[in-house]
Protein backbone atom coordinates (compact mmCIF):
# COMPACT_ATOMS: atom_id res chain seq x y z
CA UNK A 1 0.00 0.00 0.00
CA UNK A 2 1.52 3.23 -1.10
CA UNK A 3 1.52 6.44 0.83
CA UNK A 4 -0.62 8.20 -1.73
CA UNK A 5 -3.77 6.49 -0.62
CA UNK A 6 -3.33 7.92 2.84
CA UNK A 7 -2.38 11.38 1.73
CA UNK A 8 -5.35 11.64 -0.64
CA UNK A 9 -7.71 13.86 1.25
CA UNK A 10 -10.09 14.30 -1.66
CA UNK A 11 -12.93 12.41 0.01
CA UNK A 12 -16.60 12.77 -0.74
CA UNK A 13 -16.65 11.66 -4.37
CA UNK A 14 -15.59 8.03 -4.50
CA UNK A 15 -17.83 5.82 -2.39
CA UNK A 16 -20.64 8.12 -1.47
CA UNK A 17 -24.11 7.92 -2.91
CA UNK A 18 -26.90 10.37 -2.43
CA UNK A 19 -30.25 9.58 -0.88
CA UNK A 20 -32.92 9.72 -3.51
CA UNK A 21 -35.11 12.72 -2.88
CA UNK A 22 -37.80 13.40 -5.43
CA UNK A 23 -37.97 16.86 -6.90
CA UNK A 24 -40.61 19.04 -5.43
CA UNK A 25 -43.69 19.13 -7.65
CA UNK A 26 -43.79 22.29 -9.72
CA UNK A 27 -46.99 22.24 -11.69
CA UNK A 28 -50.48 21.54 -10.44
CA UNK A 29 -50.61 18.25 -12.31
CA UNK A 30 -47.43 17.05 -10.60
CA UNK A 31 -48.82 18.04 -7.23
CA UNK A 32 -52.00 16.14 -8.00
CA UNK A 33 -49.99 13.07 -8.98
CA UNK A 34 -47.98 13.25 -5.76
CA UNK A 35 -51.09 13.55 -3.61
CA UNK A 36 -52.75 10.67 -5.43
CA UNK A 37 -49.69 8.46 -5.11
CA UNK A 38 -49.35 9.20 -1.41
CA UNK A 39 -53.05 8.82 -0.77
CA UNK A 40 -53.29 5.46 -2.51
CA UNK A 41 -50.02 3.94 -1.36
CA UNK A 42 -51.73 2.70 1.78
CA UNK A 43 -49.10 3.75 4.27
CA UNK A 44 -51.81 4.62 6.77
CA UNK A 45 -53.03 1.05 6.62
CA UNK A 46 -49.50 -0.26 7.11
CA UNK A 47 -49.43 1.77 10.33
CA UNK A 48 -52.78 0.35 11.40
CA UNK A 49 -51.57 -3.18 10.71
CA UNK A 50 -48.34 -2.72 12.67
CA UNK A 51 -50.08 -1.68 15.88
CA UNK A 52 -52.77 -4.33 15.44
CA UNK A 53 -50.06 -6.98 14.99
CA UNK A 54 -48.45 -5.91 18.24
CA UNK A 55 -51.82 -6.11 19.99
CA UNK A 56 -52.47 -9.62 18.66
CA UNK A 57 -49.00 -10.86 19.52
CA UNK A 58 -49.56 -9.50 23.02
CA UNK A 59 -45.84 -9.42 23.72
CA UNK A 60 -46.07 -7.21 26.78
CA UNK A 61 -42.82 -5.77 28.06
CA UNK A 62 -44.14 -4.21 31.23
CA UNK A 63 -42.62 -5.40 34.52
CA UNK A 64 -45.12 -4.85 37.31
CA UNK A 65 -42.40 -3.76 39.66
CA UNK A 66 -43.49 -4.36 43.23
CA UNK A 67 -44.95 -7.73 42.24
CA UNK A 68 -42.36 -8.77 39.69
CA UNK A 69 -38.69 -7.95 39.82
CA UNK A 70 -36.06 -8.23 37.18
CA UNK A 71 -33.18 -10.50 38.19
CA UNK A 72 -30.03 -8.60 39.09
CA UNK A 73 -26.51 -9.71 38.34
CA UNK A 74 -24.48 -11.39 41.08
CA UNK A 75 -21.97 -8.57 40.98
CA UNK A 76 -24.61 -5.92 41.58
CA UNK A 77 -23.48 -3.48 44.25
CA UNK A 78 -26.37 -2.65 46.56
CA UNK A 79 -26.46 -2.03 50.31
CA UNK A 80 -23.56 -3.61 52.22
CA UNK A 81 -23.89 -6.73 54.32
CA UNK A 82 -21.65 -8.07 57.07
CA UNK A 83 -21.06 -11.84 57.03
CA UNK A 84 -20.43 -14.22 59.92
CA UNK A 85 -18.15 -17.22 60.12
CA UNK A 86 -19.94 -20.42 59.24
CA UNK A 87 -18.83 -22.71 62.07
CA UNK A 88 -18.74 -20.44 65.11
CA UNK A 89 -21.10 -17.71 64.05
CA UNK A 90 -18.72 -14.99 65.18
CA UNK A 91 -18.20 -11.92 63.15
CA UNK A 92 -15.80 -12.15 60.27
CA UNK A 93 -14.72 -8.55 60.63
CA UNK A 94 -11.35 -8.33 62.31
CA UNK A 95 -11.28 -4.57 62.54
CA UNK A 96 -8.30 -4.15 60.26
CA UNK A 97 -9.59 -0.81 58.99
CA UNK A 98 -8.73 -1.39 55.32
CA UNK A 99 -12.24 -0.54 54.16
CA UNK A 100 -12.17 2.70 56.12
CA UNK A 101 -8.82 3.51 54.58
CA UNK A 102 -9.74 2.76 50.98
CA UNK A 103 -13.19 4.34 50.97
CA UNK A 104 -12.90 7.11 48.41
CA UNK A 105 -16.01 8.95 49.53
CA UNK A 106 -14.87 8.72 53.13
CA UNK A 107 -18.13 7.31 54.43
CA UNK A 108 -16.97 4.35 56.56
CA UNK A 109 -16.18 4.96 60.21
CA UNK A 110 -14.99 2.23 62.59
CA UNK A 111 -13.75 2.09 66.12
CA UNK A 112 -11.96 -0.89 67.68
CA UNK A 113 -10.56 -2.04 70.97
CA UNK A 114 -8.60 -4.98 72.33
CA UNK A 115 -10.98 -7.24 74.19
CA UNK A 116 -10.39 -9.63 77.11
CA UNK A 117 -9.05 -12.40 74.87
CA UNK A 118 -6.65 -9.84 73.40
CA UNK A 119 -8.49 -10.03 70.10
CA UNK A 120 -9.31 -6.92 68.19
CA UNK A 121 -13.00 -6.19 68.46
CA UNK A 122 -15.14 -3.78 66.44
CA UNK A 123 -17.08 -1.48 68.72
CA UNK A 124 -18.46 1.00 66.22
CA UNK A 125 -18.97 0.51 62.51
CA UNK A 126 -21.11 2.80 60.38
CA UNK A 127 -21.45 3.47 56.69
CA UNK A 128 -22.93 6.80 55.71
CA UNK A 129 -25.08 5.67 52.80
CA UNK A 130 -25.84 9.27 51.94
CA UNK A 131 -22.21 9.63 50.93
CA UNK A 132 -21.53 6.09 49.70
CA UNK A 133 -21.11 5.88 45.95
CA UNK A 134 -21.28 2.05 45.95
CA UNK A 135 -17.93 1.70 44.22
CA UNK A 136 -17.28 -1.65 45.87
CA UNK A 137 -13.70 -0.93 46.97
CA UNK A 138 -14.48 -1.86 50.59
CA UNK A 139 -15.76 -5.28 49.55
CA UNK A 140 -12.83 -5.77 47.23
CA UNK A 141 -10.21 -4.87 49.78
CA UNK A 142 -11.67 -6.85 52.69
CA UNK A 143 -9.26 -9.72 53.47
CA UNK A 144 -11.84 -11.71 55.43
CA UNK A 145 -14.78 -11.50 52.97
CA UNK A 146 -16.62 -9.84 55.83
CA UNK A 147 -18.15 -6.84 54.09
CA UNK A 148 -19.90 -7.61 50.82
CA UNK A 149 -22.38 -5.84 48.64
CA UNK A 150 -25.75 -7.54 49.02
CA UNK A 151 -28.58 -7.74 46.50
CA UNK A 152 -30.94 -5.49 48.46
CA UNK A 153 -31.44 -2.43 46.27
CA UNK A 154 -34.76 -1.31 47.76
CA UNK A 155 -33.31 0.95 50.43
CA UNK A 156 -36.20 3.31 50.91
CA UNK A 157 -36.60 4.17 54.54
CA UNK A 158 -38.11 6.67 56.91
CA UNK A 159 -34.71 7.74 58.16
CA UNK A 160 -31.37 7.98 56.49
CA UNK A 161 -29.79 6.38 59.57
CA UNK A 162 -31.33 3.04 58.67
CA UNK A 163 -29.15 0.32 57.11
CA UNK A 164 -25.95 1.91 58.23
CA UNK A 165 -25.15 0.39 61.63
CA UNK A 166 -22.97 -2.64 61.95
CA UNK A 167 -25.82 -4.53 63.66
CA UNK A 168 -28.18 -3.79 60.78
CA UNK A 169 -25.73 -5.04 58.20
CA UNK A 170 -24.61 -8.08 60.18
CA UNK A 171 -26.24 -11.42 59.45
CA UNK A 172 -28.53 -12.15 62.44
CA UNK A 173 -27.02 -14.74 64.75
CA UNK A 174 -30.00 -17.10 64.58
CA UNK A 175 -29.77 -17.17 60.79
CA UNK A 176 -26.05 -17.87 60.99
CA UNK A 177 -26.57 -20.75 63.43
CA UNK A 178 -29.20 -22.31 61.19
CA UNK A 179 -26.79 -22.02 58.27
CA UNK A 180 -29.06 -19.73 56.34
CA UNK A 181 -26.36 -17.23 55.60
CA UNK A 182 -25.52 -17.35 51.94
CA UNK A 183 -22.03 -16.84 50.71
CA UNK A 184 -22.75 -13.98 48.41
CA UNK A 185 -21.12 -14.53 45.02
CA UNK A 186 -20.98 -10.86 44.35
CA UNK A 187 -18.51 -8.08 44.61
CA UNK A 188 -15.48 -8.83 46.74
CA UNK A 189 -16.23 -12.56 46.99
CA UNK A 190 -13.93 -15.34 45.88
CA UNK A 191 -14.40 -16.14 42.22
CA UNK A 192 -15.74 -19.65 41.53
CA UNK A 193 -12.59 -21.11 39.97
CA UNK A 194 -10.22 -19.72 42.56
CA UNK A 195 -9.04 -23.15 43.77
CA UNK A 196 -7.92 -24.18 40.31
CA UNK A 197 -6.21 -20.93 39.61
CA UNK A 198 -4.36 -20.50 42.89
CA UNK A 199 -0.55 -20.78 42.67
CA UNK A 200 2.02 -21.61 45.20
CA UNK A 201 3.54 -18.73 47.01
CA UNK A 202 6.73 -18.00 45.11
CA UNK A 203 9.14 -18.64 47.93
CA UNK A 204 11.77 -19.84 45.54
CA UNK A 205 12.71 -16.35 44.51
CA UNK B 1 -100.13 13.09 25.54
CA UNK B 2 -100.84 10.44 28.14
CA UNK B 3 -99.02 9.82 31.39
CA UNK B 4 -97.47 6.52 30.27
CA UNK B 5 -95.71 8.24 27.40
CA UNK B 6 -94.27 10.93 29.68
CA UNK B 7 -93.05 8.39 32.21
CA UNK B 8 -91.58 6.21 29.47
CA UNK B 9 -89.75 9.17 27.95
CA UNK B 10 -88.37 10.27 31.31
CA UNK B 11 -87.16 6.74 32.04
CA UNK B 12 -85.51 6.57 28.64
CA UNK B 13 -83.79 9.89 29.19
CA UNK B 14 -82.42 8.76 32.54
CA UNK B 15 -81.29 5.44 31.12
CA UNK B 16 -79.49 7.07 28.18
CA UNK B 17 -77.84 9.59 30.49
CA UNK B 18 -76.66 6.97 32.96
CA UNK B 19 -75.60 4.39 30.39
CA UNK B 20 -73.60 6.79 28.27
CA UNK B 21 -72.03 8.58 31.23
CA UNK B 22 -70.85 5.17 32.42
CA UNK B 23 -69.80 4.22 28.89
CA UNK B 24 -67.76 7.40 28.68
CA UNK B 25 -65.89 6.22 31.76
CA UNK B 26 -65.43 2.75 30.33
CA UNK B 27 -64.36 4.37 27.10
CA UNK B 28 -61.39 5.95 28.84
CA UNK B 29 -60.53 2.56 30.33
CA UNK B 30 -60.73 0.83 26.95
CA UNK B 31 -58.73 3.60 25.35
CA UNK B 32 -55.93 3.28 27.86
CA UNK B 33 -55.95 -0.51 27.61
CA UNK B 34 -56.02 -0.65 23.81
CA UNK B 35 -53.33 2.00 23.44
CA UNK B 36 -51.22 0.17 25.99
CA UNK B 37 -51.57 -3.20 24.27
CA UNK B 38 -50.68 -1.67 20.93
CA UNK B 39 -47.55 -0.18 22.51
CA UNK B 40 -46.59 -3.41 24.34
CA UNK B 41 -47.65 -2.05 27.71
CA UNK B 42 -50.24 -3.25 30.20
CA UNK B 43 -52.12 -0.07 30.97
CA UNK B 44 -53.94 0.41 34.27
CA UNK B 45 -53.49 -2.73 36.39
CA UNK B 46 -53.49 -1.79 40.05
CA UNK B 47 -56.97 -0.53 40.95
CA UNK B 48 -59.23 -3.56 41.03
CA UNK B 49 -58.85 -6.67 38.86
CA UNK B 50 -57.06 -5.74 35.64
CA UNK B 51 -57.43 -2.10 36.63
CA UNK B 52 -61.20 -2.18 36.10
CA UNK B 53 -61.90 0.11 39.06
CA UNK B 54 -59.60 2.75 37.62
CA UNK B 55 -62.77 4.44 36.34
CA UNK B 56 -64.09 4.76 39.89
CA UNK B 57 -60.76 6.13 41.07
CA UNK B 58 -60.74 8.68 38.25
CA UNK B 59 -64.32 9.65 39.01
CA UNK B 60 -63.61 10.16 42.70
CA UNK B 61 -60.57 12.21 41.81
CA UNK B 62 -62.49 14.42 39.39
CA UNK B 63 -65.42 14.94 41.75
CA UNK B 64 -63.35 15.80 44.80
CA UNK B 65 -60.81 18.06 43.13
CA UNK B 66 -60.92 21.73 43.92
CA UNK B 67 -62.95 23.73 41.43
CA UNK B 68 -60.65 26.52 40.35
CA UNK B 69 -61.88 29.54 38.42
CA UNK B 70 -58.67 31.41 37.65
CA UNK B 71 -58.33 35.17 37.91
CA UNK B 72 -58.90 37.05 34.69
CA UNK B 73 -61.32 34.61 33.08
CA UNK B 74 -64.75 35.63 31.91
CA UNK B 75 -66.59 33.90 34.72
CA UNK B 76 -70.07 33.03 33.41
CA UNK B 77 -68.82 31.91 30.00
CA UNK B 78 -65.96 29.97 31.53
CA UNK B 79 -68.43 28.15 33.75
CA UNK B 80 -71.03 27.38 31.11
CA UNK B 81 -68.66 26.14 28.38
CA UNK B 82 -68.17 22.57 29.69
CA UNK B 83 -71.90 22.26 30.24
CA UNK B 84 -72.50 23.10 26.58
CA UNK B 85 -70.17 20.32 25.43
CA UNK B 86 -71.66 17.65 27.67
CA UNK B 87 -75.27 18.77 27.25
CA UNK B 88 -75.24 18.98 23.46
CA UNK B 89 -73.58 15.58 23.23
CA UNK B 90 -76.44 14.04 25.19
CA UNK B 91 -79.11 16.14 23.48
CA UNK B 92 -77.98 14.73 20.16
CA UNK B 93 -78.75 11.27 21.51
CA UNK B 94 -82.47 12.08 21.61
CA UNK B 95 -83.03 11.22 17.96
CA UNK B 96 -80.84 8.12 17.78
CA UNK B 97 -82.54 4.70 17.83
CA UNK B 98 -80.17 2.72 20.01
CA UNK B 99 -81.91 -0.64 19.62
CA UNK B 100 -84.84 -2.06 17.66
CA UNK B 101 -88.14 -1.83 19.47
CA UNK B 102 -88.74 -4.66 21.89
CA UNK B 103 -91.51 -5.83 24.22
CA UNK B 104 -90.90 -6.13 27.93
CA UNK B 105 -93.67 -7.28 30.33
CA UNK B 106 -96.21 -6.79 27.56
CA UNK B 107 -95.18 -3.17 27.00
CA UNK B 108 -93.60 -2.19 23.71
CA UNK B 109 -90.56 0.02 24.16
CA UNK B 110 -89.16 2.18 21.39
CA UNK B 111 -85.53 2.79 22.35
CA UNK B 112 -85.52 6.24 20.76
CA UNK B 113 -86.36 9.22 22.90
CA UNK B 114 -87.94 11.38 20.22
CA UNK B 115 -88.64 10.04 16.73
CA UNK B 116 -88.62 13.45 15.10
CA UNK B 117 -89.00 13.39 11.33
CA UNK B 118 -85.88 15.54 10.85
CA UNK B 119 -83.76 13.28 13.05
CA UNK B 120 -80.42 13.49 11.27
CA UNK B 121 -80.73 17.24 10.77
CA UNK B 122 -81.39 17.63 14.48
CA UNK B 123 -78.41 15.45 15.40
CA UNK B 124 -76.05 17.34 13.12
CA UNK B 125 -77.31 20.69 14.38
CA UNK B 126 -76.98 19.84 18.05
CA UNK B 127 -73.57 18.24 17.59
CA UNK B 128 -72.47 21.39 15.80
CA UNK B 129 -73.58 23.49 18.77
CA UNK B 130 -71.25 21.33 20.84
CA UNK B 131 -68.37 23.19 19.28
CA UNK B 132 -69.33 26.24 21.34
CA UNK B 133 -67.93 24.43 24.38
CA UNK B 134 -64.29 24.45 23.24
CA UNK B 135 -64.75 27.76 21.47
CA UNK B 136 -66.22 29.72 24.38
CA UNK B 137 -64.12 27.88 26.97
CA UNK B 138 -60.96 28.64 25.03
CA UNK B 139 -61.81 32.29 24.49
CA UNK B 140 -62.88 32.88 28.09
CA UNK B 141 -59.90 31.14 29.68
CA UNK B 142 -57.43 34.05 29.59
CA UNK B 143 -54.76 31.67 28.34
CA UNK B 144 -52.80 31.78 25.11
CA UNK B 145 -52.97 28.05 24.51
CA UNK B 146 -56.70 28.04 25.04
CA UNK B 147 -57.10 30.95 22.64
CA UNK B 148 -55.11 29.13 19.94
CA UNK B 149 -57.27 26.09 20.56
CA UNK B 150 -60.46 28.13 20.18
CA UNK B 151 -59.21 29.67 16.95
CA UNK B 152 -58.31 26.25 15.60
CA UNK B 153 -61.66 24.91 16.66
CA UNK B 154 -63.50 27.60 14.74
CA UNK B 155 -61.39 27.13 11.61
CA UNK B 156 -61.69 23.36 11.64
CA UNK B 157 -65.39 23.49 12.40
CA UNK B 158 -66.16 25.40 9.22
CA UNK B 159 -64.08 22.94 7.22
CA UNK B 160 -65.45 19.65 8.38
CA UNK B 161 -69.09 20.63 8.74
CA UNK B 162 -69.19 21.27 4.98
CA UNK B 163 -67.93 17.76 4.33
CA UNK B 164 -70.30 16.25 6.87
CA UNK B 165 -73.34 17.92 5.36
CA UNK B 166 -72.44 17.21 1.74
CA UNK B 167 -71.55 13.60 2.38
CA UNK B 168 -74.85 13.07 4.18
CA UNK B 169 -76.76 14.51 1.23
CA UNK B 170 -76.22 11.33 -0.77
CA UNK B 171 -77.96 8.92 1.63
CA UNK B 172 -80.63 11.55 2.18
CA UNK B 173 -81.30 11.71 -1.57
CA UNK B 174 -81.35 7.95 -1.88
CA UNK B 175 -83.62 7.32 1.10
CA UNK B 176 -85.69 10.48 0.80
CA UNK B 177 -86.20 10.95 4.53
CA UNK B 178 -84.40 12.53 7.47
CA UNK B 179 -85.57 10.12 10.13
CA UNK B 180 -83.04 7.54 11.26
CA UNK B 181 -85.81 4.94 11.52
CA UNK B 182 -86.53 5.40 7.81
CA UNK B 183 -82.83 4.97 7.06
CA UNK B 184 -82.90 1.72 8.95
CA UNK B 185 -86.00 0.41 7.19
CA UNK B 186 -84.65 1.36 3.77
CA UNK B 187 -81.43 -0.51 4.41
CA UNK B 188 -83.23 -3.52 5.84
CA UNK B 189 -85.03 -3.77 2.51
CA UNK B 190 -82.30 -2.72 0.07
CA UNK B 191 -78.98 -3.63 1.68
CA UNK B 192 -76.44 -1.51 3.48
CA UNK B 193 -76.04 2.02 2.22
CA UNK B 194 -72.25 1.80 2.20
CA UNK B 195 -72.18 -1.27 -0.04
CA UNK B 196 -75.40 -1.17 -2.05
CA UNK B 197 -74.43 2.04 -3.87
CA UNK B 198 -70.92 3.12 -4.91
CA UNK B 199 -71.90 6.72 -4.10
CA UNK B 200 -73.02 5.56 -0.69
CA UNK B 201 -69.60 4.05 -0.09
CA UNK B 202 -67.83 7.26 -1.05
CA UNK B 203 -70.04 9.33 1.23
CA UNK B 204 -69.52 6.75 4.00
CA UNK B 205 -65.76 7.24 3.81
CA UNK B 206 -66.15 11.03 3.65
CA UNK B 207 -68.47 11.06 6.65
CA UNK B 208 -66.13 8.76 8.55
CA UNK B 209 -63.21 11.13 7.97
CA UNK B 210 -65.34 14.11 8.99
CA UNK B 211 -66.42 12.22 12.12
CA UNK B 212 -62.79 12.19 13.25
CA UNK B 213 -62.73 15.98 12.95
CA UNK B 214 -66.15 16.28 14.57
CA UNK B 215 -65.09 14.34 17.67
CA UNK B 216 -61.56 15.73 17.61
CA UNK B 217 -59.88 12.35 17.51
CA UNK B 218 -56.31 11.69 16.63
CA UNK B 219 -55.56 12.39 13.01
CA UNK B 220 -57.45 15.65 13.54
CA UNK B 221 -56.77 16.09 17.24
CA UNK B 222 -55.88 19.74 16.86
CA UNK B 223 -58.17 21.49 19.28
CA UNK B 224 -56.55 19.92 22.34
CA UNK B 225 -53.21 18.76 21.04
CA UNK B 226 -51.19 17.89 24.12
CA UNK B 227 -47.74 18.30 22.63
CA UNK B 228 -48.42 21.68 21.03
CA UNK B 229 -50.98 23.58 23.06
CA UNK B 230 -51.09 21.72 26.42
CA UNK B 231 -54.74 20.73 26.63
CA UNK B 232 -56.03 23.58 24.48
CA UNK B 233 -59.35 24.83 25.77
CA UNK B 234 -59.08 22.55 28.80
CA UNK B 235 -55.81 23.98 30.10
CA UNK B 236 -57.39 26.19 32.76
CA UNK B 237 -60.13 23.77 33.76
CA UNK B 238 -59.96 21.52 36.78
CA UNK B 239 -62.06 18.94 38.52
CA UNK B 240 -65.54 18.22 37.30
CA UNK B 241 -65.63 21.09 34.81
CA UNK B 242 -62.84 19.41 32.92
CA UNK B 243 -64.61 16.10 33.50
CA UNK B 244 -67.69 17.42 31.68
CA UNK B 245 -65.57 18.19 28.63
CA UNK B 246 -64.24 14.67 28.87
CA UNK B 247 -67.65 13.02 29.19
CA UNK B 248 -68.91 15.10 26.30
CA UNK B 249 -66.02 14.04 24.07
CA UNK B 250 -66.45 10.34 24.76
CA UNK B 251 -70.26 10.44 24.57
CA UNK B 252 -69.85 12.20 21.23
CA UNK B 253 -67.64 9.37 20.01
CA UNK B 254 -70.30 6.81 20.93
CA UNK B 255 -73.14 8.80 19.38
CA UNK B 256 -71.33 9.49 16.12
CA UNK B 257 -70.52 5.77 15.96
CA UNK B 258 -74.24 5.03 16.32
CA UNK B 259 -75.08 7.55 13.61
CA UNK B 260 -72.54 6.05 11.20
CA UNK B 261 -73.70 2.52 11.90
CA UNK B 262 -77.36 3.44 11.40
CA UNK B 263 -76.99 5.60 8.30
CA UNK B 264 -74.37 3.66 6.39
CA UNK B 265 -74.03 0.15 7.81
CA UNK B 266 -77.62 -0.97 8.05
CA UNK B 267 -78.33 -0.10 11.69
CA UNK B 268 -80.16 -2.87 13.52
CA UNK B 269 -81.46 -4.38 10.29
CA UNK B 270 -84.72 -6.27 10.57
CA UNK B 271 -85.01 -5.63 14.30
CA UNK B 272 -84.29 -9.11 15.63
CA UNK B 273 -81.95 -9.83 18.51
CA UNK B 274 -79.18 -10.57 16.03
CA UNK B 275 -79.79 -7.24 14.37
CA UNK B 276 -79.52 -5.44 17.70
CA UNK B 277 -76.30 -7.27 18.52
CA UNK B 278 -75.03 -6.41 15.05
CA UNK B 279 -75.67 -2.72 15.67
CA UNK B 280 -73.78 -2.85 18.95
CA UNK B 281 -70.92 -4.70 17.22
CA UNK B 282 -70.71 -2.06 14.49
CA UNK B 283 -70.69 0.70 17.10
CA UNK B 284 -67.99 -1.15 19.03
CA UNK B 285 -65.93 -1.41 15.85
CA UNK B 286 -66.25 2.28 15.11
CA UNK B 287 -65.29 3.14 18.69
CA UNK B 288 -62.34 0.75 18.53
CA UNK B 289 -61.27 2.35 15.27
CA UNK B 290 -61.13 5.74 17.01
CA UNK B 291 -58.66 4.23 19.50
CA UNK B 292 -56.82 2.25 16.84
CA UNK B 293 -56.01 5.29 14.74
CA UNK B 294 -54.83 7.09 17.85
CA UNK B 295 -52.21 4.40 18.35
CA UNK B 296 -51.16 4.30 14.69
CA UNK B 297 -51.50 7.65 13.01
CA UNK B 298 -49.78 10.99 13.44
CA UNK B 299 -51.62 14.27 13.81
CA UNK B 300 -51.94 16.68 10.92
CA UNK B 301 -51.45 20.40 11.11
CA UNK B 302 -54.51 22.69 11.11
CA UNK B 303 -53.67 24.02 7.66
CA UNK B 304 -53.34 20.46 6.38
CA UNK B 305 -56.73 19.57 7.77
CA UNK B 306 -58.31 22.60 6.15
CA UNK B 307 -56.51 21.80 2.91
CA UNK B 308 -57.85 18.26 3.09
CA UNK B 309 -61.39 19.34 3.85
CA UNK B 310 -61.71 22.19 1.38
CA UNK B 311 -59.59 21.02 -1.54
CA UNK B 312 -59.99 17.25 -1.49
CA UNK B 313 -63.01 16.10 0.47
CA UNK B 314 -65.44 18.87 -0.41
CA UNK B 315 -64.94 18.57 -4.22
CA UNK B 316 -65.27 14.81 -3.88
CA UNK B 317 -68.48 15.23 -1.91
CA UNK B 318 -69.92 17.69 -4.43
CA UNK B 319 -69.08 15.42 -7.37
CA UNK B 320 -70.59 12.55 -5.41
CA UNK B 321 -73.82 14.47 -4.91
CA UNK B 322 -74.01 15.42 -8.59
CA UNK B 323 -73.42 11.85 -9.74
CA UNK B 324 -76.07 10.61 -7.33
CA UNK B 325 -78.52 13.14 -8.70
CA UNK B 326 -77.81 12.09 -12.29
CA UNK B 327 -78.15 8.42 -11.42
CA UNK B 328 -81.44 9.03 -9.61
CA UNK B 329 -82.83 11.11 -12.44
CA UNK B 330 -82.34 8.40 -15.05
Amino acid sequence: MSLEQFTDRNVGQQHYFKVEIDDYPQTGWEKFKQVTRRALSGELFVGLWVVMREMIKFDIHTVQYPKEKLPIGPRYRAVHEMQRLFESGTERCIGCGLCEKICISDCIRMDTRIDENSRKEVTEYTINLGRCIFCGYCAEVCPELAIVHGPRYENTSEQREHFILFEDMLTPIDMAIKGEQKEYPGFGAVTPHEDARVKKTPLAY
Amino acid sequence: MDTAFIIETLVKIVVVLLVFSALAGFGTYFERKVLAFMQRRLGPMHVGPYGLLQIAADGIKLFTKEDIVPAGVVGPIFKIAPVITAATAFMAAAAIPFLPEFTIFGYTVHPIIADVNIGILYILGVMAIGLYGPLLGGMASNNKWSLISAARGAAIFISYEVVTGLSLLVPLMIVGSLSLLDFNEYQAANGWMAFAHPMGFVSFILFWIAAFAETGRTPFHLVANDHEIIDGFGTEYSGMRWGLFFIGEYANMFFISFVMAIIFLGGYGDGTVMGALGLLLKVAFFFFFFLWTRAAWPDVRPDQLMWLCWKVLMPLAVVNVVITGIVMMF
